[in-house]
């Protein structure tokens, strides 16, 4: 059922001919992979939709509209929070697409607050933000110490009385990963919005969805992130002639060449996503196991190919830390 | 799933799956009587499943997933499958339902006019609400009254009751053994027993009535009533809604319209012969 979400998704007009059964599959499959809103605002106005179908997308509407003056909410008390310390605060993911006003953004299901400050800023950005009412989730000392020796973000805060989580970045991918992004150079080519908030460059975000999705993480939610990526390819390739071969320059730059490469295969796989060839580059057959991966799911919303998602449960491991360490922090987490 | 079935109750549709026979064929019996949703696609899916696979045959146990769901909410026993299809239709309503305001309240209609009952649990609504059902009254629904955020209308709700304990004889006695649904006992609620509505709430559970009286209803007191200023009225409302919030604006506009419009009084009851003319009384009372 995902790969026909996919297709719809990509092509409304697939959905002419579905019989009731199978738009109920493809609602529940769409609402586990918090796409829902993304399909009602592309099927916004197609012709012949049951009426049950009409009434469900309206509503999802809705509720993606609310969840985007949240998120565009929360940011504004973060920007609040954080005005005295001077530092540049990075809006990212869901946040700053809707920020950002980019078509990734209609429907989209936005979660916690992203945002990246410079490192060296961590402590003032920590300290304003618990003056302001943000909390630590987690008390344990070894999560603490773990997450700041060895994580690309502090540990996840939670706003006292508003019961939203803020995630704040100093870079993209744990300091443990092969890759290692250019953090300076995200920041420097950040871009300003009205509100004194920043995003990432267009080209950035690009790469650091491409690096959340498969370069961080076992691709739970991916086929999410990757209509991101989609979305945003089609919209800054179609704004601006120079934006591929940049795109190369930045993922070269933050070693994510590869990454990048795999993101615009399986965009064009399961998306038909139009992308740079060159950059792209030729199909793998790893790509298989990606794509499998990311259609894991079917029309009753469980997740399907078990085997499949613990070995990418183990790769995200892997990717994350040396052998030794991850020994050792399995070791931890299994006998506390 | 390997067992299915959708079950329409008022405006929305659920498809529930499950695990094993049981709970599904328990539900279909309840819901037998119901308008099929055969043709129709379903707004929520609820699904009935082992948490491990082995779960499935080695003491069996329900975890109630589906749309949404409560990340640590306990699975129940197999012989409690039907409930748990029930609280899986709930949850999907109380998370998952943005078309209307949902308020956790039993609804009674009559000419075109509808009561809401609400207050916290125990206090007898779904008690009350199912003897006026049987009292010349349109029972609407037990659980949830859902305000439809355009029209200002209130659709009906009416899943088979969920008795509870002493409820389940004071109704035995009323509706007969013939629509009572089988007997769960030593559920986390104490032992609990559906009744199907009578066939014309079901025979007319898509057709809207306009709210007309709040009532607050308590039972185990002296026979007392006061009215219930409109700010009262409002905070207690949004404390029974489930989605107040999550609906924003939309919400707000259309409970303060609720609330500018329906009078509203608390009735505390000793008997139910007392609760019932009291809502008798204080109906006649409402302007035509």
């Amino acid at each position: 059922m995902s790969r026909l979400l996919a297709r719809i998704l990509a092509d409304p007009s697939a959905c002419r001919g579905l019989e009731a059964a199978q738009w109920t599959a493809l609602v529940t499959a769409a609402r586990a992979e918090s796409l829902l809103g993304s399909l009602a605002f592309r099927l916004e106005g197609e012709p012949g939709l049951p009426a049950k179908v009409v009434q469900i997308l309206e509503a999802a509407r809705w509720d993606s509209e609310q969840a985007r003056t949240q998120a565009l909410w929360e940011a504004e008390m973060a920007r609040r929070a954080l005005a005295g310390t001077g530092a540049p605060v990075i809006l990212l993911k869901g946040t700053a697409i809707v920020a950002a006003g980019l078509d990734a953004g209609r429907g989209r299901s936005i979660g916690d607050l992203d945002i990246l400050v410079p490192h060296e800023r961590l402590d003032d950005v920590q300290r304003s933000l618990l003056e302001a009412g943000w909390e630590w989730v987690k008390e344990d000392s070894y999560d603490d110490l773990y997450y700041r020796r060895w994580m690309h973000e502090l540990p996840p805060l939670i706003h006292r009385t508003r019961d939203r989580m803020i995630d704040v970045h100093h870079t993209i991918l744990p300091p443990t990963a092969r890759p290692r992004p250019d953090a300076a150079a995200l920041i420097a080519a950040s871009v300003a919005l009205e509100s004194g908030l920043r995003t990432l460059s267009p080209e950035d975000m690009v790469v650091h969805s491409a690096a959340h999705l498969f370069a961080d993480g076992d691709l739970a939610g991916g086929l999410r992130n990757l209509w991101d990526i989609d979305r945003m390819l089609r919209e800054f390739a179609a704004r601006d002639p120079g934006f591929w071969p940049r795109l190369a320059e930045r993922a070269r730059l933050h070693q994510l060449r590869p990454t990048v490469a795999r993101a615009l295969r399986l965009a064009r796989a399961l998306y038909a996503t139009p992308v740079d060839p060159a950059l792209a580059g030729r199909p793998r057959l790893s790509d298989r196991f990606f794509e499998a991966r990311l259609l894991a799911r079917n029309g009753w919303g469980q997740p399907t190919r078990r085997a499949l998602r613990f070995a990418f449960y183990l790769r995200s491991h892997w990717m994350r830390m040396p052998p030794l360490m991850l020994a050792r922090h399995l070791w931890t987490k299994a006998t506390r | 799933m390997r067992h299915a079935l959708n079950v329409a109750i008022g405006p929305v549709s659920f498809r529930v799956g499950s695990a094993w026979r049981s709970p599904v064929a328990a539900l279909a019996g309840l819901y037998r009587d119901y308008p099929a949703p055969a043709d129709e696609v379903c707004d929520f899916t609820v699904r009935l499943e082992p948490e491990k696979p082995w779960r499935r045959w080695l003491r069996p146990s329900v975890a109630i997933h589906g749309d949404y769901m409560l990340p640590d909410a306990a699975p129940l026993s197999l012989a409690h499958g039907l409930l748990a299809a029930e609280m899986g239709m709930n949850l999907q309503m109380a998370l998952g339902q943005k078309r209307f305001l949902l308020l956790h309240a039993a609804t009674v209609e009559r000419g075109g006019r509808a009561v809401i009952l609400t207050g916290e649990s125990g206090a007898g609504k779904s008690t009350l609400a199912a003897l006026l059902g049987e009292r010349g009254w349109r029972l609407m629904g037990d659980e949830f009254a859902l305000l439809d955020c355009e029209s200002g209308m209130l659709h009906p709700f009416p899943r088979a009751i969920s008795l509870k304990n002493g409820s389940i004889e004071v109704m035995r006695k009323v509706a007969g053994e013939g629509r009572l649904g089988p007997v769960l006992e030593g559920t986390p609620k104490g032992t609990i027993r559906h009744l199907k509505p009578r066939p014309e709430a079901i025979a007319r559970m898509t057709e809207p009535a306009r709210p007309a009286l709040i009532l607050f209803p308590r039972f185990g007191a002296d026979r007392a009533m006061r009215p219930v200023g409109a700010a009262e009225v409002f905070v207690r409302l949004t404390q029974a809604s489930t989605n107040y919030v999550a609906l924003a604006s939309r919400g707000f506009d259309s409970l303060s319209g609720l609330v500018a419009t329906c009078p509203a009084m608390a009735i505390d009851y000793p008997d139910a012969d007392t609760a019932i003319s009291l809502v008798e009384a204080l109906f006649r009372e409402l302007p035509q």
